[in-house]
């Protein structure tokens, strides 16, 4: 187990390398989700205020685009020099491997989540945090299970042609459940009257998701990694 | 005979197709919808059909992916084919249904719902398949498998977001003059749809074999 771990570490460190020597999907995801947030504020400012609890889907919508840019850039980066296969070959667990891919996803998917919710709270005066911690369990619970899924497809799609829209049609059937809790259950935090029960309901499900989700794509990362 | 079975199923499907209208006819009107209520004994049945079919492709997928037997993948993307299909039927059926009874095409209801995502899921598999490229079989099944394991996170996220669909309860409790024509009905759809799922696994059979044949021939060429 501290084997598995250290090769997951060893992966994540690796790729946290690569991206401090560019900071190429920080600043390229990061913009985009910003400015992601600044369309959707065309469609759903009306008068000079937000349609209400508009800024609970801006948030997700926003995350679910920026994490499929990343997604796809994050592996399309193995694929030089046959970086991929070389990683696939070595003596170590596969799943290790995706364990170390995916951590590398979801920590930049983090800083991109600070900003964009920074920018959220700005523009639209949203009460995000009325109720931190479930605020930050479901969006920390719907990045892991979005990323968990995305990693795994974005995985694959590395060896099809076409990837970089395939990856989309893929994603977002499967993490609808998703997306569905993470929108439902800001809102609840956000409305006038917040019902806190509900958000709790939300983040089990994703937390009940995630659970269901990881352990399918450890499960088959192998076998689909497998030529 | 194994080449026949496709025959044999479609003319039971085709006779029993036949009859179909000719028990709904007499069939009673349903009390509060009258005449519209009778898209009900195509509309469900192609739902069980869909489900049968996802079912099938999910189960096959599985196979395939871990046992990596060429025949399972052959029965899945015939399956997802047929999931499309019959689930289109669905998707068509329903909105007709609904302009009438609830005054508008669609609603974000659960089953509406989740048989829209199910249906997008299979398109999306099918078009994996179809621009993915070699290999892509693979990863197609890694999605039918998640798209089966999504079925129960879609239906009760939509079921807390939203819900307006008749009580699946309406089945069981039908009378005996409208549960006849109804299972009927259901019965028709799955002998059509074994029709079909042979018919099109074997055309699968037919081309893995064929390509085996051409392979062959290169080789001694």
């Amino acid at each position: 187990m501290a084997e598995f771990f250290r090769i997951a570490w060893l992966v994540m460190r690796k790729d946290i390398r690569v991206e401090s020597r560019s900071r190429e999907m920080l600043y390229t995801t990061t913009f985009f989700a910003v400015s992601s947030v600044l369309v959707f504020s065309f469609a759903f400012v009306r008068a000079g205020t937000p349609v209400e609890g508009a800024e609970a889907g801006i948030i997700w919508v926003a995350l679910a685009y920026a994490g499929q840019l990343a997604l796809g850039r994050a592996f399309e980066r193995e694929l030089h020099h046959d970086a991929l296969r070389g990683l696939l070959l070595a003596p170590a667990e596969r799943s290790a491997i995706f364990v170390g891919k995916l951590f590398g996803i979801i920590l930049l998917m983090v800083v991109v989540e600070a900003v964009v919710v920074f920018f959220v709270v700005l523009f639209f005066d949203a009460p995000l945090f009325a109720y931190p911690f479930v605020f930050l369990g479901l969006l920390a619970a719907g990045t892991l299970g979005f990323a968990a899924v995305g990693a795994l497809f974005a995985a694959m799609l590395t060896r099809t042609e076409s990837r970089a829209v395939l990856l989309p049609v893929l994603l977002y059937p499967i993490t609808v459940p998703v997306l569905i809790a993470g929108v439902n259950g800001t809102l609840s935090l956000i409305q006038a009257d917040p019902n806190l029960d509900l958000a709790r309901f939300w983040l089990a499900l994703v937390v009940f998701f995630d659970a269901v989700f990881l352990t399918l794509a450890l499960w088959t990362f192998e076998p689909l990694m497998t030529e | 005979m194994q080449g026949r079975w496709p025959t044999v199923w479609l003319v039971v499907a085709a006779v029993m197709f036949a009859v179909a209208p000719l028990l709904i006819a007499q069939a009673p009107n349903e009390a509060t919808m009258g005449l519209v209520a009778k898209i009900f004994y195509f509309h469900v049945p192609a739902w069980f059909a869909m489900f049968l079919a996802i079912f099938i492709c999910g189960i096959a997928s599985g196979i395939y992916l871990f046992r990596e037997q060429a025949s399972a993948d052959r029965l899945a993307v015939s399956a997802a084919e047929l999931a499309v299909l019959f689930g289109a039927m669905g998707l068509i059926t329903g909105p007709l249904w609904a302009r009438v009874s609830w005054g508008v095409w669609w609603e974000w209801d659960v089953r509406l719902t989740l048989a829209l995502i199910l249906e997008m899921i299979f398109i999306a598999y099918l078009l994996l398949r179809t621009y993915g490229g070699p290999g892509s079989e693979k990863l197609a099944a890694g999605l039918a498998l998640f798209g089966v394991f999504n079925v129960p996170f879609v239906y009760i996220s939509v079921n807390v977001w939203r819900t307006i669909h008749p009580e699946t309860s309406v089945v069981p409790t039908l009378p005996p003059d409208m549960g006849l024509p109804f299972w009927w009905c259901v019965a028709a759809y799955l002998v059509l749809f074994m029709a079909m799922l042979n018919a099109r696994q074997r055309l699968e059979d037919q081309r893995a074999a064929l390509d085996e044949l051409r392979l062959a021939y290169d080789e001694d060429a």
